[in-house]
């Protein structure tokens, strides 16, 4: 202990990490290059080694640019709906003339600490046709009851439209903190240069606000690239595969039908998009992170 | 004193953990004494079979049974999971379809020495369908434990009412009845609920048409033959011309509330329902619906699939023996009158049709004739893969996306490269015969540890010829 | 800045978005006291027509719900005791203590961050299987016993922790256990209140890999085992909905105590100390 305690405290963590993060990512490479199956589990003299074949595969396979496809369309729609959204209600709480800021906040933020499973639950019976809330509430507008996670187009939406709903809080107490961190001098100054609200927002609050956008921007996508739980309880994929996630079909290839070579290669193509976009971010906006010096970088969503 | 407060608060926190650590050992409560058979049903049967065990445990003091219900939606999967991660239950049911791939696997023991020596099971009091869905080869691997034939479950007051005072007997008169239906209806309503992830009805017109489903051996998809394709094309027609709905399964919020209001007016579903409806539907509605077997394309008599669940034993049981016995149990005649009162699902057991429940149920009795024509799908371990690609083409050609040509190759396509593996392992299990032949003319010995009688993969018999190897990490272990 | 007349357009605008944030959530405890049948009609009701525990009653007694809520007790305690305990030793000794090649595993670490946590899941599963852990608690726990994330949460904190704090208590006598002890954890305790919280939760609210690692019935937490109530009661909402509060309210109540804590981790992480 008197040697080297830094040793000593580190080493369970890191240990477990190792072991049980680290390794598994390693083996699951080469996984990726074999054909391992159902009929491997059983025998393992079942198992081909494949090298790149099951990534040919997946350049080839349909499903895979579903898969892709519905993704992106959630991360490119999603992520900016949600900042948009989480954004709004940050400026509307931190406006000065507003009391109880608390509360909105408390209120606001609910969605967040709620089980997905659970709210994928209740979102399902809120989208139905005939009974479900949501329906009801656009037909007192005359809008005629669409079927939310029986159509294919709609079924994408209906899950962003929960997403949104679900992780705007989170987004908006991190803007909170961003907003606060905003001199008041300097919306005084420009008061008194006669700009008006708006034009403030634009000239002094976004401007302001960019490492948090960023931050927040980052880990949006990092995140949202691994939808998962709410196709899976709400829609299973369906329908006709409009909300097949890429994380989801590497469940159904992994967990469901075995095929654990080729979900290994979905996973790792997966964290090659996840990387490329997180590199491509950083390398854009390397003067705002700056390592320890600029605003944390904590990239796995919460 | 900021230094001493601490040190309480955190000791509490590592009391949690070390309590914590060692609940963990626990599995929960006392654990009893006796011998645990641990038994996984599925559905409906999960809930009533639990009312069963008691006077199994009567008979059998010593054993307890702790039934775990699993929905079927997930228990392929659970199944599976569970042999993968060596935790498989003791006794289980499972899907007849199911069993040549759990077979193929090694999860599955070989019953035929026990059933050849249990005296309440004779093999000839089963039908036949059921008997040969699971049998692999020359070994069984399951026992049945009900049979579900699909029927046609319908509204005989909206039947009547659209001028048919019987039920369809072929696809015609079904055709017919449907569309009527569906003028009275109105465009808000239906004539039948064919849920897009079921792949039962589709496959069983397919079956009536005599289509082989696989060929080859069950090496490629044979979706494109003309058999197939009269089948797929009257199931696509029940959707295109609005007589189902193309909803997924989870817009019918309640089933039973859907039926009983009239949204639909044909259903095809397994006995399990004769229960539910029963106890579902209000009483006034209890004359309004009937059961009939399943209408057939023309003159020959309608066949059905040979499904129901099985109960099967695990290969790596640790309590063997008293898993059997639960086995032999269900499997009485009694037990399965118990099942069908509790259920509705109709008894594997032809003895069992004797008892006045079923002899003089209308309902029941409808499908006796049905039983005595069942087939299995293609008993190939990738049976439920393809089922799901099945369902996935059929939906795309519902919706339209692709057109029934297209759909049926795309199909065969994906079918034959799910089965790439299985055609890998036929040929070299082929190689394999071949060079041992060789080798025992040639030589005149086996060569090594290989007995050239009983091959690494027999497509009869499945990869169940050899266990399971130990240690799977160790390649060089499963050669012996 | 803001005009008189913009306040009450402010107060509708917040109201108005508190109503529909909230609405699901309302919806959701109304339906699981509605009598059977009472949430599949047209129109839907925001009210229960009289309210009824009957679907609580049934979770408990027939579904199997209390062993579902203890399993999920049981496993985010352990996994959140476990956990603040390790990350924070590893936090700390990154952030004060000098040990070979400290900065450079740092590093590495939080490069890691990048790596989605289902890339290494699949063989996971079979080294755990190797293990014979599948189906036992601790194929829970043990993935959750200690992440990159706790450990660069707590070390940022730790930063800013004075040396002389350390340096006084070492003075005094005080191993380094002791001083990890009894004056860094403390200090740190809003970080690891805000750490334990996000483990809490996480473990709580955590669906896929129970999912998968946990086969028997009785070993669900609860998520899994709605997920599983779901597959097989798809039809009674009222039933579903109860379960549904069940699994949230226990997180919502621990929130909105610690909220305070919770919402200050989540600043902190993202702002310049």
């Amino acid at each position: 202990m008197r040697r080297n305690p830094g040793a000593l405290f580190v080493a369970p963590a890191l240990c477990l990490i190792a072991a049980f993060f680290l390794l598994p990512v390693a083996a699951s490479f080469l996984l990726s290059l074999t054909d391992f199956d159902i009929y491997a589990v059983a025998d393992l003299a079942n198992l081909r080694v494949v090298g790149v074949r099951n990534y040919v595969t997946l350049l080839r396979d349909p499903l895979f640019w579903v898969a892709l496809r519905n993704t992106v369309y959630f991360v490119a729609v999603a992520g900016p709906l949600s900042i948009i959204v989480s954004l709004a209600a940050a400026l509307l709480i931190s406006a000065t003339a507003v009391r109880a800021k608390g509360l909105f906040r408390t209120l606001y933020f609910l969605p967040v600490v709620t089980g997905l499973v659970a709210i994928a639950v209740v979102w399902r019976y809120l989208y139905h046709p005939r009974f479900g809330l949501l329906n009801a509430a656009l037909g007192l507008v005359g809008i005629g009851p669409l079927d939310w996670l029986g159509d294919p187009t709609l079924a994408m939406p209906a899950i962003i439209l929960m997403a949104v709903w679900k992780n705007f809080g989170f987004n908006m107490v991190i803007f909170i903190a961003g907003l606060q961190s905003i001199p008041e001098r300097l919306y005084e100054a420009a008061s008194t240069d006669g700009a008006g609200t708006v034009q403030q927002f634009w000239r002094i609050t976004l401007p302001m606000l960019t490492p948090t956008f960023v931050f927040v921007g980052v880990m949006a996508v990092v995140g949202n690239f691994q939808l998962f739980a709410e196709p899976y309880v709400m829609t299973q994929g369906g329908p006709a595969h409009s909300t097949l996630s890429i994380v989801l079909y590497m469940y159904e290839e992994g967990f469901r039908w075995w095929s654990l070579g080729y979900a290994a290669a979905l996973a790792l193509v997966l964290f090659a998009i996840v990387l490329a976009v997180t590199l491509l971010t950083r390398l854009r906006a390397r003067n705002v992170f700056g390592g320890e010096a600029g605003p944390a970088t904590g990239e796995s969503a919460a | 004193m900021t230094r001493l407060r601490p040190l309480v608060h955190y000791r509490s926190v590592m009391c949690l953990v070390v309590a914590a650590l060692a609940l963990t050992g626990c599995t929960g409560g006392a654990e009893p004494p006796a011998r645990v058979v641990r038994f996984w049903a599925m559905g409906r049967e999960g809930e009533a079979v639990q009312g069963l065990i008691p006077e199994f445990e009567r008979r059998h003091p010593g054993v307890r049974v702790r039934v775990q219900q699993i929905p079927w939606s997930a228990a392929h999967e659970k199944l599976l999971t569970a042999f993968v991660g060596g935790a498989m239950p003791d006794v289980f049911q499972l899907g007849t379809t199911w069993v040549p791939e759990l077979a193929a696997i090694g999860a599955l023991a070989a019953l035929d020495t026990r059933l050849a020596t249990a005296p309440s099971i004779p093999a000839d009091d089963f039908f036949s369908g059921s008997r040969d869905a699971n049998r692999i080869g020359d070994t069984t691997y399951g026992v049945p434990w009900y049979v579900d034939t699909r029927l046609l479950f319908y509204r005989s007051d909206l039947l009547a009412r659209a001028g048919f005072d019987a039920p369809p007997a072929d696809w015609r008169t079904w055709a017919a009845a449907l569309t009527r239906i569906k003028e009275q209806a109105g465009p808000d309503r239906y004539a039948i609920l064919l849920p897009l992830r079921e792949w039962q009805p589709l496959v069983i017109l397919a079956l009536q048409r005599r289509a082989e489903l696989l060929r080859d051996d069950g090496r490629y998809g044979n979706f494109r033959s003309p058999e197939f394709r009269a089948a797929f094309s009257f199931y696509l027609n029940f959707y295109q011309r609005g007589l189902a709905p193309s909803a997924p399964e989870g817009q019918i919020a309640n089933l039973f509330q859907d039926f009983g209001a009239g949204f639909f007016a044909f259903y095809i579903s397994g006995p399990w329902n004769l229960g539910e409806l029963a106890a579902r539907l209000p009483p006034e509605l209890q004359d309004d619906w009937a059961t009939a077997p399943m209408p057939a394309p023309g003159l020959v008599a309608g066949l059905s699939i040979a499904g129901g669940a099985s109960l099967a034993l695990s290969r790596g049981a640790r309590e063997p023996e008293a898993a059997w016995e639960l086995i032999e149990y269900l499997a009485e005649p009694a037990t399965q009158i118990e099942l069908y009162r509790r259920t509705g699902d109709l008894p594997a057991r032809r003895s069992a049709w004797q008892d006045p429940a079923l002899a003089d149920n209308h309902h029941a009795q409808a499908f006796w004739t049905q039983l005595q024509h069942m087939q299995a799908p293609p008993k190939v371990p990738e049976w439920e893969r393809i089922a799901a690609k099945i369902t996935d083409y059929t939906e795309a050609a519902v919706r339209g996306d692709l057109d029934p040509d297209a759909a049926l190759t795309g199909l065969d396509r994906d079918v034959d490269a799910l089965l790439e593996k299985r055609r890998w392992l036929l040929d070299r299990n082929a190689h394999h015969q071949e060079h041992q032949r060789h080798q025992v003319e040639e030589i005149g010995t086996p060569a090594g540890a290989f007995n050239p009688t009983a091959s690494r993969y027999d497509s009869r018999r499945g990869l169940a010829a050899f266990p399971q190897t130990a240690t799977p990490w160790c390649p060089w272990c499963s050669w012996w | 800045m803001m005009h008189r007349a913009r306040v009450p357009l402010l107060y509708a605008a917040l109201i108005g978005g508190a109503v529909l944030t909230m609405l699901p959530l309302w919806w959701m405890i109304a339906a699981s006291l509605m009598p059977t049948g009472e949430a599949n009609t047209f129109p839907p009701r925001l009210w229960p027509s009289r309210v009824t525990g009957e679907h609580y009653a049934d979770l408990f007694e027939r579904l199997n719900l209390a062993r579902y809520a203890a399993n999920s007790v049981l496993i985010a305690v352990a996994v959140t005791a476990i956990s603040v305990v390790l990350n924070s030793l590893a936090g700390y000794a990154f952030a004060k203590l000098a040990f070979a090649g400290r900065d450079r595993i740092f590093r590495v670490l939080v490069a890691a961050l990048v790596i989605p946590g289902q890339l290494g899941m699949l063989p996971l599963f079979l080294i755990l299987r190797q293990l014979g852990l599948i189906n036992t608690y601790w194929a829970v726990i043990i993935p959750g016993m200690a992440s990159i994330y706790g450990i660069f949460l707590v070390r940022q904190y730790a930063l800013s922790i004075p040396d002389p704090l350390l340096d006084a208590a070492r003075v005094d006598g005080a191993g380094e256990w002791r001083v990890y002890w009894e004056v860094v954890l403390p200090v740190c305790r809003p970080i690891l209140v805000t750490l334990g919280l996000f483990s809490l939760m996480g473990a709580w609210n955590d669906f896929l890999w129970p999912l998968v690692v946990l086969t028997d019935g009785d070993m669900h937490t609860l998520p899994v085992g709605l997920a599983n109530l779901v597959g097989e009661h798809v039809q009674d909402t009222e039933l579903m909905m109860a379960g549904a509060v069940l699994t949230v309210l226990p997180v919502v109540i621990v929130f909105v105590a610690l909220q305070r804590f919770y919402i200050a981790g989540i600043m902190s992480g993202s702002l310049k100390e």
